[in-house]
């Protein structure tokens, strides 16, 4: 049997017609085509496939599609704004050179982000601990945490002018 | 992962009633574990009960000493709420130490006890903390809720809805962790209400389990060093490629004393 869903990904209204088995994952990458959300592992484990749900960040590949029907979802395109200027989170890694092949970056900004929402005066020590989830195998985690402890401060002072 | 029909009700009625009428159904909280088992084929329900849509089974409340967590309420919403924290700090740290953030969003105290792992860290906190679990049909002490591995006391159709802590003058839950998964290769709740210790044991045996010589000991003197010579024997604890049951075995003793020293 088939499920027709609906949810809002980044800003937009999607529907779609999905077995209760397809992944939240899988609706992202194959049916709305939006790729940048990654399988690593497909075990919970890496992190490449995080996106936010409802404001909060979540593994796309242990989440049924069907769950996330009537959800807010925001994958790593949903991040910078229209005109093309980056999310704080995406200009700092940048800036820190905070990735080396790319495959974990959408996981990593996608948690980075949320950790900033939580605790935007994170020191160090808690980032590195926020960031078990997400596995990067080219061992580039210095660029990563600096990137988040950077970011983090300039989201909370745009947030606070908002 | 094999097809299956999905259900999402939005109240513990209806979820048991499709429950009761579905070939072999599972529930669904936050599928941190039923959903990797699926993919692995380790288990293919005919049905799946979605319990997402159940707002009456998300929520924390605090009464005095009394702290009562939804079933459907998430490990990060037990882990950052303020009256948890001040109350039963130990269960927020707990709940903070599982799995990791995007876990924490997801996974649910309603799953973890229901699922039963050996390596969980809830149980122990049930059993520790000496808690009651309802479900929509009755109140289930602590003690006799986890019956063996993944095993529990619920009957089928029976729907965990919450539970019920009593926060104790102190408590201190310590875990080694495994530094790959973050389950507990061995976690220890210590808690002490008035001159009555609990010890409760998670990750070192098929379910968690109490220690009679170490409350006992407690209970006389709360204190690392009464827990000397005291040792867990091995027969019944679980061996795999990482830990030894012996190992285990003695970081029991281990965590239990870092537990008492922290909070004595």
């Amino acid at each position: 049997m088939r499920h027709e869903i609906k949810m809002t990904v980044n800003g937009k209204a999607v529907s779609g017609s999905v077995e209760p088995r397809t992944l939240l994952v899988q609706f992202i990458r194959e049916h709305l085509k939006l790729t940048g959300t990654h399988v690593g592992c497909d075990t919970t484990q890496c992190g490449c496939c995080v996106v936010h749900v409802d404001g909060k960040a979540m593994k796309s590949c242990t989440m049924l599609a069907v769950q996330a029907s009537g959800r807010t979802v925001t994958t790593i395109e949903g991040l910078a704004a229209a005109d093309g200027t980056l999310h704080p989170m995406q200009a700092a890694f940048q800036e820190h050179h905070g990735l080396q092949c790319g495959f974990c970056t959408p996981g990593m900004v996608m948690m980075g982000v949320d950790i900033a929402n939580r605790m935007p005066n994170a020191d160090e020590a808690t980032v590195r601990r926020q960031l078990e989830g997400n596995i990067c195998r080219c061992t580039g985690y210095q660029g990563i945490v600096e990137a988040i402890l950077d970011a983090a401060p300039k989201m909370a002072a745009a947030k606070a002018k908002a | 992962m094999k097809n299956f029909n999905y259900h999402r009700p939005s109240d513990a009625g209806a979820a048991s009633a499709l429950v009761s009428k579905s070939e072999e159904p599972r529930l669904l909280a936050g599928g941190m574990s039923l959903l990797p088992s699926m993919k692995l084929r380790l288990v293919a329900p005919s049905d799946i009960v979605d319990l997402g849509d159940i707002s009456a089974l998300k929520g924390i409340k605090v009464e005095g000493k009394e702290v009562y967590v939804g079933a459907m309420t998430c490990h990060a919403d037990v882990a950052a709420n303020a009256d948890v924290k001040r109350v039963l700090p130990a269960l927020a740290e707990l709940a903070d130490g599982i799995g990791d953030p995007a876990v924490r969003h997801r996974g649910t105290i309603g799953g973890s006890i229901a699922n039963a792992d050996p390596a969980a860290c809830y149980p122990s906190a049930v059993v520790g903390l000496d808690a009651t679990v309802e479900t929509n049909k009755r109140k289930i002490p602590a003690d006799q809720f986890f019956v063996g591995l993944f095993t529990t006391a619920l009957e089928p159709g029976e729907i965990v809805t919450g539970v019920r802590f009593k926060a104790p003058d102190k408590a201190k839950y310590m875990k080694l962790r495994h530094p790959a998964s973050g389950f507990a290769v061995v976690g220890v709740m210590i808690a002490k209400y008035g001159s009555n210790v609990r010890v409760a044991v998670t990750g070192a045996g098929p379910s968690v389990f109490r220690v009679p010589a170490m409350e006992k000991a407690l209970s006389a003197n709360f204190s690392a060093k009464a827990l000397d010579g005291i040792t867990i024997p091995d027969a019944d604890l679980m061996t795999d490629i990482h830990f030894s049951a012996e190992y285990r075995a003695n970081a029991v003793v281990v965590m239990a004393k870092r537990g008492v020293t922290a909070i004595a």
